[in-house]
């Protein structure tokens, strides 16, 4: 039997989380470069219903892994679930998104089986029949090729953005779809979780503006925030921050973007004094224009950056705000 | 025994009959920090591309801070004992007695160079074996490393530990023998889990507001005793090795990055131009 990969998919109250599309895709190009086969896997209590979407996609198989203990998530849980269907597929490398949900129980799960997660890569590279995952380090100043230096099974999560969800290969036909009952003992599951609930309702939808100027540590000062509002004004944008000012109290969390705070994509994103940490970078990478200034010109930020400006953001913020606003009065 | 371990275990010998007599009271918190180059340190790879050059400047891990915060006001609310522990070369000592300044009671120091080269899984066994004849309450570690960023040591810790554990928390409530805390989950979530003690949780930053070493803190910090531990000592719990870095190196540009230039007024201009002739937007 050829080697296996296994996706394991992620719901989010009844729905796939699109994430699990991309890693789908990143699952598909590694079963092309590799030849091995590929699986998915969708764990919970009502895993059958959405296994029949995943299984039009190009996989060979869907295990939807079933006990009434995977209701509400826990890490203990989903651990001891998938352990048992790993245990008994066998697969070579197993494959998730690099979620929230996923970081609380993969460490878990490949320690428990005496192995280890190649975490939140951005890619892979298949050289002379050695697979290495590539990711993000020292804040994405730097990336490294990864190996394993264990036995199977591998795992590897796959950062958001990684692969692109709309580019997941349908299949043929559908997939089989296996039913896994798992057995969740008494005494397994420690956590109690209550719900989950959205704080105090957002002010601002940024998802929706246009133009965001974003401001992050370089704006060094909660005084100076002014001067990034007035450009924001003049530009006729939504302000908006990197995580340490909202923490800071500087601006509400509803103005944060990121992975914690909100992903957006408008035409134009003006990053002042951003250094362009991955948490952040997840969250704004799909603006169709990114303008970047900081005075450090190796901050990760510029990787991505369509326009750079190396320098003082305290020099460059306010003479651009007065010929935004020259420039709106003309027209 | 060198008499540095003889007064230690005088000390934990106070704590653990404290302890055991009055435990729904008290919280004994280990916090798991680590040194990393500063955030703006220019890095250079070693000759071997495996590794940075090591002459950077270092700081402590930013959520390893919010975690020590956490534990630090857990204490002044239930009294107790904050532990910090982290492993590395000499320098990183800083790290410790950065925490003891700041009020943190003893510190720990896996002191070798190699522990730096550890993957996620052996950094964590060598801590639990540094740590077994401890009784925690609680483990703290910041979410994640700003270096390798695996976002894994601490749920692999309470995965060897065989207890419970809880990632991303933003908010800890202690009550008679259990905890109750809030996570953060994707997309402005949040959820409160109540868990058993004891246990390992992951602390998000921005979970309070840090605080600065006083003067009198960073005197009595000299008196506070920093265990050393030898690699030898752990080596038995440690293995190799599960992944390896093949190579490191400057990211792959993906976008082409056009460099706008000049005195601040012509680069506004330049800009100005861009935005209203380019993109449109003005």
């Amino acid at each position: 039997m050829p080697d296996a990969i296994l996706v394991v998919v992620e719901q989010r109250e009844g729905k796939l989380n699109r994430v699990s599309w991309e890693t789908i895709a990143g699952g598909q190009a590694i079963a092309a470069a590799t030849g091995w086969t590929l699986d998915a896997a969708i764990v919970g209590e009502n895993g059958s219903a959405l296994a029949a979407e995943v299984a039009a996609k190009k996989v060979t198989k869907v295990y939807a892994v079933e006990s009434p203990k995977l209701e509400p998530y826990t890490p203990d849980a989903f651990a001891a679930a998938l352990k048992q269907l790993i245990a008994a597929k066998q697969p070579k490398l197993v494959l998730m998104p690099h979620t929230y949900q996923v970081r609380d129980f993969v460490p878990k799960l490949a320690t428990a089986m005496g192995r280890t997660v190649i975490s939140d890569c951005i890619g892979f590279k298949h050289e002379n029949g050695k697979l290495l995952f590539t990711r993000q380090m020292f804040q994405g100043k730097l990336a490294a090729d990864v190996s394993f230096a264990s036995e199977a099974p591998w795992f590897a999560t796959f950062q958001n953005g990684a692969f692109r969800g709309d580019q997941a290969e349908a299949g043929a036909s559908a997939a089989a779809i296996e039913t896994v009952k798992v057995e969740i003992t008494d005494g397994v599951i420690r956590n109690k979780p209550q719900d989950v609930f959205k704080e105090a309702k957002q002010a601002v939808d940024l998802t929706q503006a246009e133009i965001i100027v974003s401001v992050g540590r370089g704006i060094k000062e909660q005084k100076n925030i002014e001067m990034a509002k007035q450009l924001a004004e003049a530009l006729g944008g939504e302000l908006a921050a990197s995580r340490p000012i909202c923490d800071n109290g500087w601006l509400p969390m509803d103005r944060q973007i990121g992975s914690s705070g909100q992903t957006v994509a408008p035409k134009l994103y003006l990053a002042l004094g951003i250094s362009g940490a991955i948490q952040h970078i997840v969250g704004m990478k799909g603006a169709r224009t990114i303008i970047a200034v900081n005075k450090d010109s190796e901050a990760p930020i510029f990787e991505i950056a369509d326009y750079a400006i190396v320098g003082n953001l305290f020099d460059i913020v306010p003479p651009l705000t007065e010929e935004v606003k020259k420039a709106k009065a003309g027209s | 025994m060198p008499s540095a371990n003889c007064q230690l275990l005088i000390y934990t010998d106070k704590f653990a009959a404290r302890n055991s007599y009055v435990r729904s009271n008290v919280l004994k918190i280990l916090v798991c920090m680590k040194q990393v180059p500063q955030k703006d340190a220019p890095l250079k790879l070693n000759d071997a591309a495996t590794w940075i050059r090591e002459d950077v400047s270092y700081e402590v891990n930013e959520p390893d801070a919010f975690a020590l915060e956490e534990a630090l006001r857990q204490r002044e609310k239930h009294t107790g004992e904050v532990v910090v522990i982290t492993s590395g070369p000499a320098r990183s000592q800083q790290v410790l007695r950065e925490a003891l300044a700041k009020g943190a009671d003893r510190a720990i120091h896996l002191e070798d160079n190699a522990f730096v080269g550890l993957d996620a899984f052996n950094t964590a066994k060598a801590f639990a074996a540094a740590i077994k004849d401890e009784k925690f309450d609680l483990i703290f570690t910041g979410l994640q490393s700003d270096d390798y960023g695996y976002a894994q040591t601490g749920v692999i810790l309470a995965e060897l530990l065989g207890w419970p554990h809880a990632t991303i928390i933003m908010h800890i409530e202690k009550n008679e023998t259990s905890i109750r805390v809030k996570r953060e989950l994707e997309a402005g979530f949040f959820q409160y889990v109540d868990m058993p003690l004891p246990a390992v949780l992951t602390i998000q930053s921005g979970i309070n507001k840090l605080r600065y070493a006083t003067l009198i803190g960073i005197k009595q910090a000299k008196n506070k005793p920093i265990r050393k531990v030898a690699l030898a000592e752990v080596q038995a719990a440690i293995g190799e090795n599960l992944q390896k870095i093949e190579r490191l190196y400057v990211p792959e540009k993906t976008k082409k990055t056009v460099h706008i230039d000049g005195t601040p007024a012509e680069i506004a201009k330049k800009l100005v131009d861009k935005l209203r002739n380019e993109l449109r937007v003005l």
